[in-house]
């Protein structure tokens, strides 16, 4: 029966599919960009500039994601930019996820001993090339577990773009089910596919969270 | 469609009010019925137990890496095909209570797990029991541990059932859909207004988490 149902509605399990990879794909890799510019703002000596962080991150981290995407979904076409639901689902995502994200590089750069950042400054430094060249290679390694547990966020967060018909696994998933009448049979397959993704990511930061917890630990 | 006194009249803001109603007792019940089973299952992966322990594990794995939208259609929409017909509080209600207490389960072993084992080994061989260590030793130090992970995650909690918009719940940000339906020129100020009324909670319950954290540590 499973079987028989994965099988006639393969192509649009694996569009699902494809989709829900592409949309958290593309969402981490602006995530990581935004995130490391709020992350540094927030960690500015400014203290104005360090609000401004601040509030970008509070803010977000404290709105329901479908609000965020509703918004960019229904208002913003409306406000004269025309948006797909997979964009609107896309850009909600985005900025959603960039708040967590700049936590967690923020969290990661503050775990570096302060000390690190006066003695280079003190080598003639300046306070981006000591970013850059002293505190953010170390902090990668403390960022890393805790930003792949948000990467299996934004793969299970995606399943929002099923609101704004955004065509990843979980709209798709609701169209089988309602073309078929099996609804238990398609989403117990629709959550085989999820835990495709998320399961081995989930055991490799664990993984990877005792492996480098631990070295860091030899080290001292 | 930025009708801000129209939007604002009482009988909507009411309206509102009775969908935030909806969101709250859903995060409440949710909220409790979670933090039981998370604590039980969370202690059954900790202790280790032969079997058990593996099979408790899998389940919290398996549940915490499925999105909540997917066990919200599988609880309203797929249980019916066997039989069980709930309907949308009670459903919503499920949904949310197999996946958050999954997630505090988790929170509940890490916090425990954090707790030095030599604080295990000095009380039992002071002669308490495995229960009484427990309950009397570990679990007050590990609970200061998990503080912050609880209440974020209880903050996703209050976030999450807006997913129940989908299955008709008349809870807040249903309630924000059906007002702009009536009238585009909602659109905006009821926007406004559910970013606010939502952030207000989440950011309440964010105070509240760093209150206790400061109290604790002290």
């Amino acid at each position: 029966m499973m079987w028989q149902i994965f099988r006639d509605n393969f192509g649009l399990f694996m569009q699902g599919l494809g989709y829900t990879v592409g949309v958290s794909l593309l969402s981490l890799f602006f995530c990581l960009i935004i995130g490391t510019i709020f992350a540094l703002l927030e960690i500015n000596p400014k203290r104005w500039v360090r609000v401004i962080g601040k509030i970008y991150v509070e803010f977000f981290r404290n709105v329901p994601l479908l609000v965020i995407t509703m918004f960019f979904y229904v208002v913003v076409p409306r406000l004269g930019v025309p948006l797909s639901g997979f964009a609107a689902g896309a850009i909600g995502l985005t900025i959603y996820t960039s708040a967590f994200i700049a936590e967690t590089v923020r969290a990661g750069i503050q775990s570096v001993d302060p000390g690190q950042m006066e003695a280079a400054r003190s080598n003639g430094l300046t306070y981006v090339q000591t970013m850059r060249f002293i505190i953010l290679p170390q902090a990668i390694k403390i960022i890393v577990p805790p930003l792949g547990n948000q990467f299996i966020n934004l793969v299970k967060n995606s399943s929002v773009l099923a609101f704004v018909a955004g065509f990843d696994l979980m709209y798709q998933g609701n169209l089988i089910a309602s073309n078929t009448f099996e609804t238990t049979t398609t989403y117990a397959i629709v959550g085989v596919l999820y835990l495709i993704i998320t399961m081995p990511m989930s055991y490799a930061m664990t993984y990877l969270d005792h492996r480098w917890s631990g070295s860091v630990k030899e080290e001292e | 469609m930025g009708d801000f006194a129209g939007a604002y009249q009482w009988m909507n803001i009411r309206f509102l009010l009775e969908g935030l109603q909806v969101t709250l007792i859903l995060s409440a019940v949710s909220i409790v019925f979670s933090f039981l089973i998370g604590a039980v299952f969370g202690l059954l992966r900790y202790m280790k137990i032969p079997g058990l322990s593996v099979i408790v594990g899998l389940i919290i794995d398996i549940i915490r890496n499925l999105p909540l939208l997917l066990i919200l259609f599988f609880t309203y929409f797929g249980l019916p095909n066997i039989g069980i017909r709930l309907n949308a509080l009670p459903a919503a209600i499920v949904a949310m209570t197999i996946f958050e207490s999954m997630m505090l389960a988790e929170i509940f072993r890490g916090g425990i797990q954090a707790v030095d084992p030599g604080q295990m080994e000095a009380a039992r061989s002071n002669g308490l029991s495995y229960g009484q260590a427990m309950y009397h030793i570990i679990l007050p130090q590990a609970i200061k541990k998990m503080i912050p992970a609880i209440v974020s995650q209880l903050i996703s909690l209050v976030k999450d059932t807006s997913l129940a918009t989908i299955i008709v719940l008349p809870e807040l940000m249903y309630h924000g859909q059906v007002l702009y339906g009536q009238n585009s020129n909602y659109m905006i100020p009821v926007f406004v207004a559910l970013t606010v009324m939502y952030f207000v909670v989440c950011y309440a319950l964010s105070l509240l988490s760093k209150y206790l954290d400061h109290r604790l540590a002290a």
